[in-house]
C-alpha cells in the first residue's frame, strides 16, 4: 500500500513540476496536472474502500528525514478513516478546481503557473493530512501557506494583492509560532514527534505541571494544547488571527474555494481533531478553544452583513463557519467539527465556485449592488447556488444541516457536562444560525432576485459560463444535498472514527441509542430553535432586499455608528496595522538609529577612535622634530630616574 | 585509496599556488579570460578533491581524520599539524563548493584587474580551508590572520564608495579581536609547552584563568560570527564588498568564529562557558531579536541581508551554549541536537545567504542601485529571477522543505528543553525573519513596475540561472533530506559533550 500512499502525493507534485518549471504550453500544463490530480483522487478512493471497509488502516515511515539526540525524524504516513476521508475530500474538490480553472483562468498569462501552484497544493496539503508525525504535519502546514502565499499574491502587479499575502503569511506565521513552541513541548515531555507514541506516552505525562512564569503552576496538557491551538487559530483563521482570510479574496476565485474555503483553512481543525488524545485531557485548553471558536462563529457573522463584495461575504461566511467548527472542538464533539468540515468543504467550494461563475458572466464585476435578477441568464449557477445556500444556512435535509444541528447539539451537552464558557457559545452558535441564513440570502436575493441593477453593456453580454465551469459545480451540488444525509450516522454514532478521535465517554454528545434515523431527525428540527431560526433569516433577507429595499438603507442610517463598527470589521486591521506592523519598525528604527547607529558605532566604534586621535593629538606636542627637544625631555628623564634611585 | 595522499595539504596549497597561477598568466586585463578559466579550473578541481573528504569521512569516530603533521619551528614546537573531524569537514566542503559559485558570479561583471580579483578568491580558498584543518595553534592563528589579507584587498579594490571606511573598520575589527586570542594561545603554550589545540583540549585549568582565556577567544570569535555588540562592522563590509566578497564573508567568514567556539572556547574552557552560558545565551538572543527589528527597518537590500546573517547566526551560538542547561535538566545525549543544530544552521546559512548575495548582485549588476526603494515590480520584467528570489527568500524566512529551516526547527526544538522562554524568544524568528525577508520581496519584486529603469531590466543569463539553480538544488536538497548532513556529526558532538561534562579544574 505504501506505493499507492507514495503515488497519491507524488502525481500531483509531479504536474506541478512539468506545469511549472519546464514552459510548457496551456493544453499540457492542464492535462498534466488534471490528470496528476485525478490520480490521487482515484487511488484515494480506493484507499477509502480499504481503510473503511476493509479495515486496513496503514502506519509506516517512508524514510528517517534526520536523526538528532537519538531522536528520529521522520517522513511518513498515517492512513486511517479520518486521513482517507479528508484526502478524498481534498482530492475531490482539487479536483472539480482544476477543471473549473480551465474557464475561469481562460483568458490570464499565469495559466501554466496557475495550475503548477493548485497542484502543488495538493500535494502539500496531502502530505499533511497523511503524516504520521508533527514533522511533516509541520512542513504540510507551511507549504499549503506557502501555496497560499503565492497565490493570493498571483496577480503580483495588484498592491492589494501582494498586499494580502504578505499579510496571510505572517498572521500565520504568529499562528505557526504558537505551533511550534507547542511541538516542541511534545517533543520535550514525550521524546517522539510521531503521533501514535506521542498518543501511549500521554498518559505518563497528563497530571505533570509547568512552571513558566514564576511561582505558577499550570497544567502541562492545558499549556500544550492551547499553544498548538494558537497554529490552528492561524491556519484557520480564528479570532483574533482571522484577518488575512478576508483579504486573501484577492487571490483568483478558484484558490479562495479550494484553499481558502474547502480545505486549507480548515488545517486547524484537521489538526485538533487528530489531537483529540491530548485535548481531552485538558477542559481548560477546550473551554480556551470553545471561546475563541464561539466569537468567531458569531462576529464574524455579522460582517458578512455589511459586506457587498461577493466573495467577501462568502470569505466571512466561511470564518463563521470555522467558527462553528472550532466550537465542536471546544465541546468536545471533534467528530461533529470534522463532519461539518466536510460538508462544509463541499457547499463552501461551491458556493465560491459560484460566485466565480456570477464574477465571470459579469466581466469581473464583483459588487452585488450592482447585480439582480441573474437567476434567468444563468440558470445552473443559480439552482447550484440556490443548494450551496441552503446547505450553508442548514435547511432541512441539505448537508449542512446535519452538521450544524450536530454542532448545536454538542454545545448543549457541554452546557448541561457543565463546560466553562459553553453557555456563551450555545447562545453564539442559535444566533449564528440567524445571522447565517441572513447574509447567505440577502447575498442570494441580491444577485438572483430582483431589479437587474447591471449597466446595460454587462446585461447585453450576460450568459452562463461554459460547461468546464458549470460542471463542477453541479459535481459540488451533489454532496452539498446528499452527504450529511449519508455521513451522519457513521461519522456521529456509528464507529467511523472509532480509535482515531478519542473522547471519554462522558464528553461525548453522540451515542447510538441516540440515533433515530434521518426523518426522525429532519422532523424533530421543527420542535427546536435552529430551524425557525434560519426560516426566519431567509424571511427576514427576503423582506428587507426584495419587498422592502429601501428599508436596509435606513437601517443603515439610524444604527450609522453599528455601521460603521462593522464596517470597519471592529477596527482590527486598523489595530494591527498601527500597533503590530507600525510598532515593529518603529522598535526597529530606534534600535537601529540609536542602538547600532549612535550607541554601538558614535560612542563604542568611532569613540574609541575619537579617543585613540585626541591622545594622539596630545602626544604629537612632544613629537616636535625638533633634536634640542628631545634631548631636553631625555636630560629631565635621567635626572627623574636619577632622583628617584637615589632617593630610594 | 585516500589514505595516502596529503589531501588537506593539497586543498590548502592547490588554491593558493592555483591563485599564483593565475596572476602569472593574467597580468593584465587582456589576458582576462584565461585568468578566468584557470580560476574556475582550480576551483572546481579542489571541489572535487574535496569530495572524498565527505565520502570517505569515517563518522563513527570522533578522532581527528585525513591528519598530517610536519615540525614546522621545532625549537617552540610548532607543527604544520593537519585534521578534520565532523565540524571541520562539513566547512571545507562548503568553502570550496562555494567558491567555484563566487568565481562563476564574478565571471562577466568583474572587468577590473580580473586575474588579482580572482586569484584573491582562490588564495583566500586555500587560507579558509587551512582554518578549518588547522591543529596547530600557530598555524592556526597564522591563516586566520592571514585571510584577513585578500578579503581586504578584495572590498578595497573591488568594493563600492565607502570602501576605505568599511575596510578599515573590518580590519581593525578583527584584527583587534584575534589579538586577543593569540595572547590566549600564548598563555595557553606556556602551560602547556605545547601548540597542539588538541593537547589545550586536556590542559587543566584554574577557574580564573579559563575566564580570561574565554573572554580572550570570545573578543576573537565575536567578532567574527559576529555578535551583537560586536556586529557593526558586518553591514559596512558588506554594503562595500563586490558581490563574490559578500558571498565569502557570510558563507564562509562568519562561520569561522562559530567554529572557534567550538575547537577552542567549549573544550578549552568548559567550566567558564558552563559558568558564562547565560551571558552568552543572551547575547544570542539579542542577536535573534534586536538584529531581526533592526533588520525590518533596512533600506539597503545589501544591509538587510547582513542584518539578517548577524539574526541567523545568532541561533549557531544558541545553540551552542544552550548545552549546558538542556544537560541540566535531562542527559547530555539530548543536548547533541542544539549543537548539531547550530552545525546545519552555519551550512545551510552559506547556501541562503550566498544565494541572496548573489541574487542583490543581479540586481546590482543591471541597475548599480541596492535601495529597495529604486526597485519594484522586478517580476514583470525578471520572471525567472523573481521565481529563485521568492525561493531564497522563502528559504531565509525559514519554510521547512528548505535547509533554512532544519537548523531552526533543531535549535528552537532542543532550546526549549533548555528554558521555555528561550525557545519563546528564538521563535520569534518565525515573525521577524518572515517579515522582513518577504516584506523586501515584495517591494522589489511584486507590484507594477515601479520606473523605467526596473521597465528596461533584462532576465538573468545562463551563467546566472546556473549559479542560482545549483544553489537551489542545495538548498531543497538538504531541507528534504538532511540526514547525511547530521550523520558526519554526531560522533563529533558526542564526543564534545561529553568532553565538556567534565570539569577542567583541578
Amino acid at each position: 500500500m505504501q506505493n499507492v500512499y507514495l503515488a497519491i502525493v507524488l502525481a500531483p507534485l509531479i504536474g506541478a513540476i512539468i506545469a511549472g518549471l519546464f514552459g510548457v504550453s496551456r493544453r499540457v500544463a492542464h492535462t498534466v496536472t488534471i490528470a496528476g490530480v485525478g490520480i490521487a483522487f482515484l487511488l484515494s478512493l480506493f484507499a477509502f474502500k480499504e481503510v473503511v471497509f476493509g479495515g486496513h488502516t496503514f502506519n509506516q515511515t517512508v524514510y528517517t528525514w534526520l536523526v538528532s539526540s537519538g531522536i528520529r525524524f521522520e517522513i511518513g504516513f498515517m492512513v486511517d478513516s479520518l486521513t482517507v476521508m479528508m484526502m478524498v475530500v481534498v482530492t475531490f474538490v482539487s479536483w472539480m478546481v482544476h477543471i473549473y480553472t480551465i474557464g475561469y483562468m481562460h483568458d490570464d498569462p499565469g495559466y501554466q503557473r496557475f495550475f503548477s501552484y493548485i497542484s502543488l497544493f495538493t500535494f502539500a496539503m496531502l502530505m499533511l493530512v497523511m503524516s504520521n508525525n508533527f514533522l511533516q504535519l509541520f512542513f504540510g502546514w507551511e507549504a499549503v501557506g506557502l501555496v497560499s502565499y503565492l497565490l493570493i499574491g498571483f496577480w503580483f502587479t495588484k498592491d492589494t494583492a501582494v498586499y494580502a499575502n504578505l499579510k496571510a503569511f505572517l498572521v500565520n506565521r504568529v499562528g505557526d509560532f504558537g505551533f511550534l513552541l507547542g511541538i516542541a513541548m511534545v517533543l520535550m515531555y514525550t521524546n517522539s514527534l510521531n503521533y501514535s507514541e506521542v498518543f501511549s506516552h500521554v498518559d505518563k505525562i497528563k497530571d505533570m505541571t509547568v512552571q513558566i512564569l514564576p511561582n505558577t503552576e499550570w497544567s502541562l496538557m492545558t499549556v500544550m494544547c492551547i499553544l498548538l491551538f494558537i497554529g490552528a487559530m492561524g491556519k484557520s483563521a480564528q479570532v483574533p488571527l482571522h484577518v488575512w482570510l478576508p483579504d486573501s479574496m484577492e487571490g483568483p476565485t478558484p484558490i479562495s474555494a479550494l484553499i481558502h474555503a474547502a480545505t486549507m483553512v480548515t488545517a486547524g481543525i484537521f489538526m485538533v481533531a487528530r489531537m483529540s488524545p491530548l485535548f481531552e485531557l485538558s477542559e481548560t485548553a477546550l473551554s480556551f478553544v470553545l471561546v475563541i471558536g464561539a466569537i468567531t462563529a458569531l462576529f464574524m457573522g455579522f460582517l458578512g452583513i455589511v459586506q457587498n463584495d461577493i466573495k467577501r461575504v462568502v470569505a466571512y461566511s466561511t470564518l463563521s463557519q470555522l467558527g462553528y467548527m472550532t466550537v465542536a472542538l471546544g465541546a468536545s464533539a471533534y467528530t461533529a467539527g470534522i463532519f461539518h468540515l466536510m460538508t462544509h468543504a463541499f457547499f463552501k467550494a461551491l458556493l465560491f465556485l459560484g460566485a466565480g461563475s456570477v464574477i465571470i458572466a459579469m466581466h469581473h464585476e464583483q459588487d452585488i449592488r450592482k447585480m439582480g435578477g441573474l437567476r434567468k441568464y444563468l440558470p445552473i449557477t443559480y439552482w447550484t447556488g440556490l443548494i450551496g445556500s441552503l446547505a450553508l444556512i442548514g435547511f432541512p435535509g441539505f448537508a449542512g444541516f446535519f452538521s450544524k444541528d450536530a454542532i448545536i447539539e454538542a454545545v448543549h451537552h457541554a452546557h448541561e457536562m457543565g463546560r466553562a464558557g459553553s453557555g456563551f457559545a450555545y447562545y453564539a452558535v442559535l444566533s449564528g444560525v440567524f445571522i447565517t441564513a441572513l447574509y447567505s440570502f440577502r447575498m442570494f436575493f441580491l444577485v438572483f432576485h430582483g431589479k437587474e441593477r447591471m449597466d446595460e453593456h454587462t446585461k447585453h453580454h450576460l450568459h452562463e459560463p461554459p460547461l468546464v465551469v458549470t460542471f463542477p459545480l453541479m459535481m459540488l451540488a451533489i454532496p452539498s444535498l446528499l452527504i450529511g444525509a449519508v455521513a451522519i450516522e457513521p461519522m456521529l454514532f456509528g464507529d467511523f472514527f472509532k480509535n482515531v478521535i478519542f473522547i471519554e465517554h462522558a464528553h461525548n454528545p453522540f451515542h447510538a441509542e441516540h440515533w433515530h434515523g434521518i426523518v426522525g431527525m429532519i422532523t424533530d428540527s421543527f420542535a427546536h430553535p435552529p430551524v425557525w431560526l434560519a426560516l426566519s433569516g431567509v424571511a427576514v433577507a427576503y423582506y428587507l432586499y426584495l419587498i422592502n429595499p429601501a428599508l436596509p438603507e435606513s437601517i443603515k442610517q439610524r444604527f450609522s455608528a453599528v455601521h460603521s463598527i462593522l464596517v470597519n470589521k471592529y477596527g482590527f486591521d486598523q489595530f494591527n496595522e498601527w500597533f503590530f506592523a507600525g510598532g515593529a519598525r518603529g522598535v526597529g528604527g530606534l534600535l537601529w538609529k540609536v542602538g547600532d547607529v549612535k550607541v554601538i558605532d558614535g560612542v563604542m566604534v568611532n569613540g574609541s577612535a575619537q579617543a585613540v586621535h585626541g591622545v594622539a593629538l596630545i602626544m604629537r606636542h612632544v613629537q616636535t622634530g625638533l633634536l634640542y627637544h628631545y634631548a631636553f625631555a631625555m636630560i629631565i628623564g635621567l635626572a627623574l630616574l636619577l632622583g628617584v634611585f637615589v632617593i630610594l | 585509496m585516500f589514505a595516502d595522499l596529503p589531501l588537506l595539504s593539497l586543498l590548502i596549497w592547490l588554491p593558493i599556488l592555483g591563485g599564483f597561477w593565475v596572476l602569472a598568466v593574467g597580468r593584465n586585463d587582456s589576458n582576462a579570460p584565461v585568468a578566468r578559466a584557470v580560476a574556475l579550473l582550480v576551483s572546481i578541481v579542489t571541489f572535487v578533491l574535496s569530495l572524498p573528504l565527505f565520502f570517505a569521512f569515517d563518522s563513527s569516530t570522533a578522532a581527528m581524520q585525513f591528519s598530517e603533521k610536519l615540525a614546522w619551528i621545532p625549537n617552540f614546537h610548532i607543527y604544520y599539524s593537519l585534521g578534520v573531524d565532523g565540524f571541520s569537514m562539513p566547512l571545507i566542503v562548503l568553502t570550496s563548493f562555494m567558491t567555484i559559485l563566487v568565481i562563476l558570479a564574478g565571471w562577466e561583471v568583474i572587468q577590473y584587474k580580473v586575474a588579482q580579483y580572482m586569484a584573491a578568491f582562490l588564495i583566500m580558498e586555500g587560507l579558509m580551508i587551512g582554518v578549518f584543518a588547522a591543529l596547530d595553534a600557530i598555524l592556526f592563528y597564522v591563516l586566520w590572520e592571514a585571510m584577513l589579507v585578500p578579503m581586504f584587498i578584495i572590498i578595497g579594490i573591488w568594493g563600492g564608495q565607502r570602501r576605505v571606511y568599511a575596510t578599515i573598520k573590518f580590519f581593525l575589527y578583527t584584527f583587534l579581536g584575534s589579538v586577543f586570542m593569540l595572547i590566549a594561545l600564548l598563555y595557553l603554550y606556556s602551560v602547556s609547552n605545547s601548540f597542539d589545540i588538541l593537547a589545550y583540549h586536556k590542559q587543566a585549568l584554574p577557574m580564573n584563568v579559563q575566564v580570561w582565556i574565554f573572554f580572550a577567544f570570545l573578543v576573537a570569535f565575536a567578532v567574527k560570527v559576529p555578535m551583537w555588540p560586536v556586529h557593526t562592522w558586518l553591514p559596512d563590509a558588506h554594503v562595500e564588498a563586490p558581490t563574490g566578497g559578500s558571498v565569502i564573508l557570510a558563507a564562509i567568514m562568519l562561520k569561522l568564529g562559530a567554529y572557534g567556539f567550538l575547537r577552542f572556547s567549549l573544550p578549552i574552557t568548559p567550566d567558564a562557558s558552563h559558568a558564562l552560558e547565560g551571558f552568552m545565551i543572551t547575547l544570542s538572543l539579542i542577536a535573534v531579536v534586536y538584529i531581526g527589528f533592526v533588520a525590518l527597518v533596512q533600506q539597503d537590500m545589501k544591509k538587510l541581508i547582513a542584518y539578517s546573517s548577524i539574526s541567523h547566526m545568532g541561533f549557531v551560538t544558541l545553540g551552542f551554549f544552550t548545552t549546558y542547561m538542556i544537560t541540566a535538566h535531562s542527559n547530555p545525549a539530548s543536548a547533541a541536537m542544539a549543537v548539531e543544530g547550530g552545525m546545519v544552521q552555519m551550512v545551510s546559512h552559506g547556501f541562503i545567504s550566498g544565494a541572496l548575495f548573489l541574487c542583490v548582485g543581479v540586481l546590482y549588476d543591471r541597475m548599480h542601485s541596492r535601495q529597495i526603494g529604486d526597485y519594484g515590480g522586478v517580476a514583470n520584467t525578471m520572471p525567472r529571477f523573481a521565481m529563485f528570489a521568492v525561493f531564497f527568500g522563502m528559504a531565509n524566512s525559514g519554510l521547512p522543505g528548505t535547509s533554512g529551516f532544519v537548523g531552526e526547527f533543531l535549535v528552537i526544538l532542543s532550546s526549549f528543553k533548555a528554558n521555555f522562554w528561550i525557545a519563546f524568544l528564538a521563535a520569534t524568528t518565525l515573525i521577524l525573519g518572515a517579515a522582513y525577508t518577504l516584506w523586501m520581496v515584495k517591494r522589489v519584486i511584486f507590484g507594477k513596475i515601479a520606473n523605467d529603469h526596473v521597465k528596461e531590466l533584462t532576465d538573468i543569463g545562463a551563467r546566472e540561472t546556473l549559479i542560482l539553480t545549483i544553489l537551489a538544488v542545495t538548498v531543497l536538497a538538504f531541507g528534504i533530506y538532511p540526514a547525511p548532513l547530521l550523520d558526519v556529526m554526531h560522533t563529533t558532538v558526542q564526543h564534545l559533550l561529553e568532553h565538556i561534562s567534565h570539569t577542567k579544574v583541578l
